[in-house]
């Protein structure tokens, strides 16, 4: 635990409360990164069962997300928050959303891992197959960052999370120009080079929502809003077909 | 908690109005540290300016060098543990405090640049221009129409029966509170419900035509409906009036206020718009007090 304290009221349930609401938080986020850590595990090892099993698994982040949402609207009734609490429990609500699709897209990833190996109908080459894992590593990396800074209120390890968006962006328009040349090369790569693609972009979404989760460990740490900073006149453009980020 | 002394430091470097040099203050704030007011105490053409205003009760140093600006057309919210002195501070700003045994109060107090901490200036036309609700409805024992009709009549804003007719019935529009008396304005004002005294005691207040209305913690004594009703009627009297609210209720300060002043043993320790109060405080003092892990 950082300096930032969750403690303090004189109401001493209040600090269990938040306590409470963090160490679920904390909770979705660990759950989200084991989906996405099975997720690539799945394409590592071209194993639909541990797809499967991250299908499997998806109905306990919504569910978590859901319970979660109930804690928060129940402390926002009872204890009206205000300042640091409010902060809180604002960027607690808007964390838990991230996670939620975090794990939704952990869940597209094993589905389309499913696509590639259940027969191995379209199983990519170890070739082809090598941007999708620099992708995963650097994203799954991301994400433990978020949640260590999140676990801890690290404000300073959630700036560096919510400043990685470049190299994130950077890695992923390398991965499709890749992806492009081996249908370029052959037509009828086009089936998996297309699966790769939307993994890789789906990937793309994990870094994000891990992003989103490091600014708003930095909101609710310094009440400093540092999202859509790349709104800034002098950040050029990121080059690509990549669509853009939204936030 | 305690109250170390980094507890009294801004979190951070703020822009802030530094108090001026007291060197020449009483003995009771020679050994004490020189605190800044976190955010900014001006504002624009204000109907209210306070320079360096201390207050004594005997040797207590109440009010310890306070600046603060209401501009107009304002509701600026006090806030502050009980003893922090948030009322004594209001009660400065019409001279109430003058009715107090053993209180002293130095410093510039500018009602559209005039100073009223002055003997020169009678306190009876001041409290028309600076009008009081307290914390108690304290309806005159008259009729509704009498406690309305009174201060207009004292003040000589009404000549015959007819003008006070029409300042009672506009008073009493005013304070929302017209459709539920016309009918019985002969009645007494007492026989009404707290919340409809509390705002029969605004129309009072209202009838004379201030500048300025201080309120003292007006729907402590309130339920939720009738402090909903009064906290309609403040946002409404904001379009004519400045108006300054001591309230211990926090939600009630957010809601109502566009400014807000933490007070803190007398010193002023934030101030700030109502909304940067609530989300994001720049004192720690401030924020340990609105979010309950003050004391």
């Amino acid at each position: 635990m950082s300096q930032y304290g969750l403690e303090g009221h004189t109401v001493r349930r209040y600090d269990g409360e938040l306590n409470h609401l963090h160490l679920r938080v904390v909770e979705l986020g660990g759950l989200a990164l084991h989906q996405t850590r099975s997720a690539l595990a799945a394409l590592q090892e071209r194993d639909v069962r541990i797809a499967r099993a991250v299908i499997g698994r998806e109905w306990e982040v919504n569910r978590l997300d859901v319970s979660i949402d109930d804690d928060l609207i129940s402390v926002i009734a009872r204890r009206a928050p205000v300042a640091r609490d409010l902060r809180i429990v604002m960027a607690f609500a808007k964390t838990v959303n991230e996670l939620e699709r975090v794990g939704d897209e952990a869940n597209k990833v094993a589905r389309l891992a499913i696509g590639l190996f259940d027969g191995f109908r379209l199983d990519p080459g170890d070739a082809q197959m090598w941007d999708v894992q620099t992708m995963g590593r650097r994203v799954v990396e991301l994400l433990e960052r978020a949640m260590d800074a999140l676990d801890r209120l690290d404000v300073v390890a959630a700036q560096a999370v919510a400043g990685s968006r470049r190299e994130l962006d950077a890695e992923c328009q390398a991965g499709l120009r890749r992806l492009t040349t081996y249908v370029m090369e052959d037509a009828r790569n086009v089936g998996q080079v297309i699966t790769l693609t939307q993994i890789i972009k789906a990937l793309e979404r994990i870094g994000d929502h891990a992003r989103h989760v490091g600014e708003y460990v930095v909101y609710l740490v310094s009440g400093e809003d540092v999202r859509h900073q790349k709104c800034q006149p002098d950040d050029p453009p990121t080059g690509g077909g990549a669509a853009p980020d939204p936030g | 908690m305690n109250t170390s002394t980094s507890d009294l430091e801004p979190k951070s470097v703020q822009t802030s109005y530094v108090q001026p040099d007291r060197t020449a203050a009483p003995r009771a704030t020679v050994d004490r540290e020189v605190r800044r007011t976190v955010g900014d105490v001006r504002v624009a053409e204000p109907r209210i300016r306070c320079n360096d205003i201390n207050v004594y009760y005997g040797t207590a140093h109440a009010i310890k060098g306070v600046n603060l600006d209401v501009a107009r057309n304002e509701v600026v919210a006090m806030i502050g543990p009980s003893g922090c002195g948030k009322s004594t501070f209001l009660r400065c700003l019409n001279r109430m405090n003058d009715t107090i045994d053993g209180c002293r109060v130095t410093g510039e107090i500018l009602l559209d640049e005039r100073n009223i901490n002055t003997r020169e200036i009678d306190v009876v036309p001041l409290r028309a221009q600076v009008g009081m609700v307290f914390q108690k409805p304290n309806p005159f024992p008259k009729s509704i129409w009498e406690n309305v009709a009174f201060g207009p009549r004292i003040h000589g804003l009404a000549r015959t029966r007819a003008q006070l007719d029409e300042i009672v019935e506009s008073s009493l529009r005013r304070a929302g509170l017209w459709e539920e008396v016309k009918d019985r304005l002969e009645k007494p004002g007492t026989g009404l419900s707290g919340g409809q005294q509390q705002r029969l005691c605004i129309a009072r207040t209202i009838a004379v035509q201030p500048e300025v209305i201080l309120m003292d913690e007006p729907c402590s004594a309130l339920d939720p409906i009738s402090t909903a009703k009064i906290e309609e009627l403040i946002d409404e009297l904001r379009q004519q009036f400045s108006i300054c609210i001591v309230t211990h209720s926090m939600q009630q300060a957010a809601r109502v206020s566009q400014r807000t002043a933490y007070f803190h043993l007398g010193d002023l320790i934030e101030v700030g718009a109502t909304e940067q109060i609530f989300t994001n405080p720049q004192h720690k003092l401030t924020e340990d007090y609105i979010t309950g892990r003050f004391g």
